[in-house]
């Protein structure tokens, strides 16, 4: 039906945890201080102490983070965003029809149709909902669908300066994310919720929730 | 024998039920968009609303068009792969109207010490340094090219 089916990719190898992901979608999509249509975890795992890592994100890693400590057990960072699920929980008890999966996988909100109830809020397993406190509607990465729409990629893609995510199009037989997906290890968040998660991470950590 | 003769009361009755199901089917066909359950149960022309919103951050592309000598510098150094826009910030409205917004020059020493302030969390080969040690405040650009950050001069830093 639609030309495209969209996802991301994320190479937590490569991201350095500057922010420039998260001001260039608070700059994009004009989102309040304090709210986050994505964000970077930075994850602090001693020895072998897997299943209690230490998370920080302050302010969603909008301004960097605090210097860490040399040898003391290993640290990567972590962008966390909607995962645009093709089996969305989040599309699925939406009571009005105002959240969606578009023909082109990208979960949107129809800001007219929101009534606030926040159920999708609950639903999503991977936190990237909120209630927009202007609006009262509940808000959510587009995955920039105005830009993409436009032949550009995503502001988070576009002002990342290693490369660590990219913008990728499931549907597109030249795009390099087919060759990277068949020869990296890639994982995607919470495979067990079986969500259809679209936000592909390579080199993830088997501490990251 | 007429079945019907004392069930005039069930057809008045009935007819309000009919009459209300038009009144229902009426008004549903004025409040309901006619998108709605185009491509699902939801409005169709969601989409288009949400691809309507106005674009902040131009692209490299459109930077590239006019300012085509950096770029040239740009792709021949390290920060090859930086979009413009990762430093210089949105410029949507710079790039419709190079008139109508002049873009600030960003502070080095603030700036280069996002990515390249030293820390045990980035990846190891990154290149990192303790901004205090490296420069002690000297914006960056007095040594390095933004652009193209390699000092050429043999012995200096890479």
């Amino acid at each position: 039906m639609a030309e495209h089916w969209w996802g991301m990719l994320i190479d937590i190898p490569k991201c350095i945890g500057c922010g420039n992901c998260v001001r260039a979608c608070a700059t994009e999509n004009d989102i309040p201080d304090g709210y986050f249509r994505t964000w970077v975890e930075r994850y602090h795992v001693e020895d072998e102490d897997m299943t209690n890592p230490q998370v920080i994100s302050p302010d969603g890693g909008k301004e960097g983070f605090p210097v860490a400590a040399e040898d003391a057990g290993k640290y990567f960072f972590v962008p966390k965003m909607c995962n645009h699920c093709a089996d969305s929980p989040c599309t699925q008890v939406c009571p009005v029809g105002a959240t969606f999966v578009s023909p082109d996988g990208v979960v949107l909100v129809d800001p007219k149709y929101c009534l606030g109830c926040a159920y999708c809020v609950q639903a999503c397993p991977y936190g990237c909902r909120y209630i927009h406190p202007e609006k009262k509607t509940a808000d959510k990465c587009t995955l920039c669908y105005h830009r993409i729409t436009k032949g550009l990629t995503t502001a988070c893609c576009e002002n990342c300066p290693t490369g660590a995510r990219q913008l990728v199009d499931l549907k597109t037989p030249k795009d390099p994310i087919h060759v990277f997906l068949r020869t990296h290890p890639v994982q995607v968040l919470k495979p067990q919720m079986a969500t259809g998660a679209k936000a592909y991470y390579n080199g993830l950590d088997g501490s990251v929730r | 024998m007429n079945i019907f003769k004392d069930a005039g009361h069930l057809f008045r009755f009935a007819g309000l039920f009919v009459l209300a199901f038009i009144v229902f089917l009426v008004v549903r066909g004025y409040v309901v968009p006619k998108s709605f359950g185009q491509y699902g149960h939801y409005r169709g022309d969601a989409m288009s609303d949400i691809a309507a919103r106005p674009v902040k951050y131009a692209g490299h592309e459109a930077c590239e068009t006019c300012h085509s000598d950096k770029a040239e510098e740009k792709s021949k150094g390290k920060h090859a792969h930086v979009n413009c826009e990762a430093c210089h910030g949105a410029l949507a409205k710079h790039a419709e109207d190079p008139a109508a917004v002049t873009p600030t020059k960003p502070d080095t020493a603030v700036l280069c010490a996002r990515c390249h302030t030293a820390t045990a969390a980035k990846p190891k080969g990154f290149p990192q340094v303790n901004p205090t040690d490296h420069s002690n405040g000297v914006p960056c650009e007095t040594c390095h090219q933004p652009h193209s950050p390699a000092i050429a001069d043999a012995g200096g830093a890479k």
